[in-house]
């Protein structure tokens, strides 16, 4: 049975939305978008007769295993088996507004107090009270097992009989009490993904797969180059060919629409449209100089002690070196694919949008229809790593059903998907250390980051359909980039990795950094981009890391230090000390400075480098340990093996998390190694798999070793992204240290590391 | 044109422009979800299909030169209740993440282990060398076709 069926069919769980309390409708966080929820019990889960379970969430699956670790969350909290629970997930006809499924925050919001982990004990406590009444017994002598509950010598009352078909007409009490981790037989286990035996037989429904009754194929028509607005389309170049529905043009939004997606492709190469030329890019070999040029910028200070310059001129060692990281693309496997039927005043979206409120908001914007006409069904995808295409060809198809009146199925090509989408940003930042003292007494005494990035448009939220490609080409503005010089901060916020973990963080007198080192001054200038950009797995946050990583490496070098211990004499953080230890100890880390004594200059040599974080100040400790292989004749790196460890407070899955490490670390081997958007005078050229080249299967792999660093009674904090923001620094690290060259310009290919060895000499 | 194909063991004529990639006549006449677009350019390797022995990317491949063929699809492997054991071995492994990659992964590697149980893991990297999965699942999706392997030989 398919999603769709299953939504036909379930017609006894009637879900309703009461207005929002006002301690819930608060607005969403700007840049988190996690939705404000509901307080309404009923919206969250109901139970039938027998005592199945059908839950809602809006946190969606994004092929991390979500849907799995969710399902074991309601059936441990429940106290009901796995295959009484049904979860259905993203669907703003049904699930409550949870906002985006980003950021590491789904564990954050649903496994802690509130969220979907809230309505669950909150309907388990309703349940036992509800038996006790019953039986005339005090609900603290229950106990609940497979959804029957018993005790006080009365009989046994079922969930069924207890609430079976009825609704709970409940609000979610907040201080519902979860069931302690040490009491867990689901949750905290290694429960096989519900979906992988459906994907495995090539049985499972992506987007991709969708097909209503009626439904044509269109294809769009972007820009040749970037900036260029369209002049005329020449409808009559295509009219005649077989298939032929329509020509959609709105403002700069050009689309085809066939009765087949063979001729819709065809159709799209043979229209006639006529250009402007584009607004010219900056060329590619002066970017990172450029960027600090630019005089509209909007400054943020995220720690800045005052006293750094003074430290730095005394100090008796400074160092200093400028790290680059480049554009990078999510570069989904499956190019950006979704169904949109608009007709009659409705429009119903099957998408693989990561937001299904938001994107229903904008899609609504889009269309000159209200929201609640706008259906959103989320359907997976191909990976997507943060914002790929899906939202954009969300609006893609609804432009094109609104225009036809009939349902229509757009997947993007390759090339329109990599040249036009929200690329993670690039950076160059500065970083200057000053040291005192000597050997085993030296010191990090003052830190001085200043970043540069460009963004342009990003998440579209609830308001901002042209912060994408298709929003903006149709007539919508990316949210205003407005310069900003840069004030003193009022609290310490790190959810970018800006700061590095060794610094104290104080603002106003708290300290809210991992680290010790008091003298500290984080500057970044965001400006705007010449791409679209927007948020790819730990946006920022490895961008920052590395630079963070690689100057803290340059730094224990400079004074003799071995890199491990030299990182934790500069923090403080007990668990992100824990993590350090963890991994070094499971890769028997050998402690000694880098880089090892130099052996010959050329044919392989071996390093080992390092690298931790705790993601985004406050979401997950992770720490790495990479040891390469660079052949020095030819500057191509082999990755021999990672260790990595993860504390993510209680886990739900260990296998799951495990997967969910070694991805994060070959793709973000992948990203550090070959990864990068590159352009010309007018476009973009890494348009396929052969311009933007990946780690293929084929290719040597490393090994890989997780540490799980279990914390039952802590949080849960985000996991799927903390590895990946490790891996460019710890490779740059191991490259240092098998070979006493100094790569800082990500990705590391062999021309950049060639380089870097040619420098060392 | 009238094409004929027997896919998965049915047989099926369809009314096709003769240029259409055979991806299309088989995600979008015939509705099978297992080969999938990833590229349009056999970059990638997700809409493989087995024919004559051979893995073929049906994205490139015209379905007029097709006329006639058997082709095996992911689905065609096994079942849910009875997965094929290569199937079998990526679930046991989990060895996936979204599993979009899927039908690139396994029959390719299902293709190279029929035709040489004996592969080294040099030869199967050779043989993979143009299959992508951008999950990061490459360690796992290893580790279960080496399980296979084991299991074929044995």
């Amino acid at each position: 049975m398919n999603r769709r069926d299953f939504l036909k069919t379930s017609g006894a769980l009637v879900v309703s939305f009461a207005a929002f309390d006002d301690a819930f409708a608060q607005a969403p966080q700007p840049g988190r978008f996690d939705g404000p929820g509901t307080p309404e019990l009923d919206a969250w889960l109901a139970i039938d007769a027998s005592g199945n379970v059908t839950a809602y969430t809006g946190k969606v699956e994004l092929g991390h295993g979500l849907y799995t670790s969710q399902t074991q969350l309601i059936a441990e909290e429940l106290c009901v088996p796995l295959a009484r629970v049904k979860l259905i997930q993203g669907d703003t006809d049904v699930a409550p507004d949870q906002g985006t499924t980003s950021g590491s925050q789904s564990h954050p919001v649903n496994f802690n107090e509130g969220g979907l982990a809230g309505a669950c004990a909150t309907a388990r406590d309703a349940l036992l009270q509800m038996a006790a009444q019953r039986m005339g017994v005090p609900a603290s002598i229950l106990r609940v097992e497979d959804g029957i509950i018993s005790g006080g010598g009365r009989a046994s009352l079922s969930y069924g009989e207890l609430i079976g078909g009825k609704k709970f007409n409940l609000t979610v009490n907040p201080n519902a009490k979860r069931k302690p981790a040490s009491e867990w037989k689901i949750l905290g286990t290694s429960v096989p993904r519900l979906d992988i035996p459906a994907l495995a037989t090539g049985q499972f429904e992506f987007v991709h797969n969708v097909r209503v009754p009626g439904m044509l194929h269109g294809r769009v028509v972007r820009p040749p180059d970037v900036g260029a607005t369209l002049v005329r389309v020449d409808e009559s170049s295509v009219k005649a060919m077989a298939g032929f529905v329509k020509v959609v043009v709105k403002n700069n939004f050009v689309g085809v629409v066939a009765e087949k997606p063979w001729q819709a492709i065809q159709m799209a190469t043979a229209l006639k449209a006529e250009w402007t030329k584009g607004t010219g890019l900056q060329p590619q070999p002066t970017f990172y100089d450029n960027l600090r040029e630019q005089k509209a910028s909007r400054d943020v200070m995220t720690v800045n002690s005052k006293d750094v310059d003074e430290k730095v001129t005394k100090a008796s060692k400074v160092i200093k070196a400028t790290y680059r990281h480049a554009y990078q693309m999510h570069g989904a496997i499956g190019t950006s694919c979704a169904v949109a039927d608009v007709r009659n005043g409705k429009a119903t979206i099957w998408s693989a949008t990561q937001s299904v409120y938001p994107t229903r908001n904008t899609t609504a914007m889009l269309l000159g229809m209200k929201p609640e006409e706008v259906h959103v069904v989320f359907t997976m995808g191909a990976g997507c790593y943060g914002l790929n295409g899906a939202d954009t060809v969300s609006y893609d198809a609804a432009l094109m059903s609104q225009a036809v009146g009939r349902p229509v199925r757009v997947q993007l090509s390759r090339k329109d998907e990599m040249a036009w989408e929200n690329y993670g940003t690039s950076y160059v930042i500065d970083q200057r250390v000053a040291v005192e003292g000597t050997g085993a007494d030296a010191t990090i005494v003052a830190w001085d980051y200043e970043g540069w990035t460009p963004g342009l448009g990003g998440r579209p939220g609830y308001n901002n359909p042209g912060n994408v490609i298709t929003g903006f080409l149709a007539g919508a503005e990316p949210a205003p980039f407005a310069a900003r010089a840069a004030t003193d901060p009022n609290n310490y916020a790190n959810n970018l990795n800006i700061a590095p973990s060794y610094v104290a963080g104080s603002v106003n007198g708290r300290s809210g950094g991992t680290g010790n080192i008091k003298s500290e001054r984080v500057l970044t200038h965001n400006l705007r981009s010449q791409f679209w950009t927007g948020p790819l797995r730990s946006p920022e946050r490895l961008q920052n890391t590395f630079a963070h990583e690689s100057i803290m490496d340059e730094a224990a070098s400079s004074v003799g230090a071995d890199p491990v211990a030299f990182r934790l004499k500069h923090l403080s953080d007990p668990r992100l000390i824990a993590v350090v230890k963890a991994a070094a100890d499971a890769a028997k880390w050998d402690a000694r400075p880098s880089p090892q004594r130099a052996a010959r200059k050329t044919g392989v040599a071996r390093g080992r480098g390092f690298s931790c974080v705790l993601y985004e100040g406050n979401n997950g400790y992770s720490a790495m340990v990479a040891e390469v292989d660079v052949d020095q004749d030819s500057g191509k790196i082999f990755v021999r093996r990672f260790v990595v460890s993860q504390d993510c407070g209680p886990i739900s899955n260990p296998d799951g998390l495990k997967n969910q490490l070694e991805g994060g670390v070959l793709q973000g081997m992948s990203r550090a190694l070959t990864e990068e958007v590159t352009w010309d005078a007018t476009k973009i050229t890494s348009v396929d798999w052969r311009t933007y080249p990946p780690l293929y299967l084929g290719a040597e792999l490393p090994v890989i070793e997780s540490v799980l660093v279990n914390r039952p009674d802590r949080r849960a904090t985000g996991a799927g992204e903390t590895a990946i923001t490790l891996v460019a620094g710890a490779i740059g690290n191991a490259i240092f240290d098998a070979t006493g060259a100094r790569i800082r310009e990500a990705p590391f290919t062999a021309a950049r590391v060639k380089a870097a060895l040619t420098v060392r000499g | 044109m009238n094409v004929s194909l027997k896919v998965n063991g049915q047989s099926h004529t369809v009314d096709v422009d003769p240029t259409t990639p055979l991806l299309y006549v088989l995600s979008d006449d015939l509705a099978l979800r297992g080969p999938k677009f990833g590229c349009g350019l056999g970059q990638c390797g997700c809409c493989t299909v087995i024919v004559k022995g051979a893995a073929v990317r049906s994205c490139v491949t015209p379905v007029q030169a097709m006329n006639g063929a058997e082709i095996t699809t992911l689905e065609g492997l096994g079942t849910i209740e009875k997965p094929h054991p290569l199937q079998k071995a990526f679930i046991d492994e989990q060895a996936m993440q979204c599993g979009f990659c899927l039908s690139g992964v396994m029959l390719t590697a299902k293709v190279a282990l029929d035709k040489n149980p004996r592969a080294t893991d040099a030869q199967l990297r050779q043989e993979l060398s143009g299959v992508l999965c951008r999950c990061g699942a490459h360690t796992r999706m290893m580790k279960a076709i080496k399980r296979y392997q084991q299991e074929v030989r044995a």
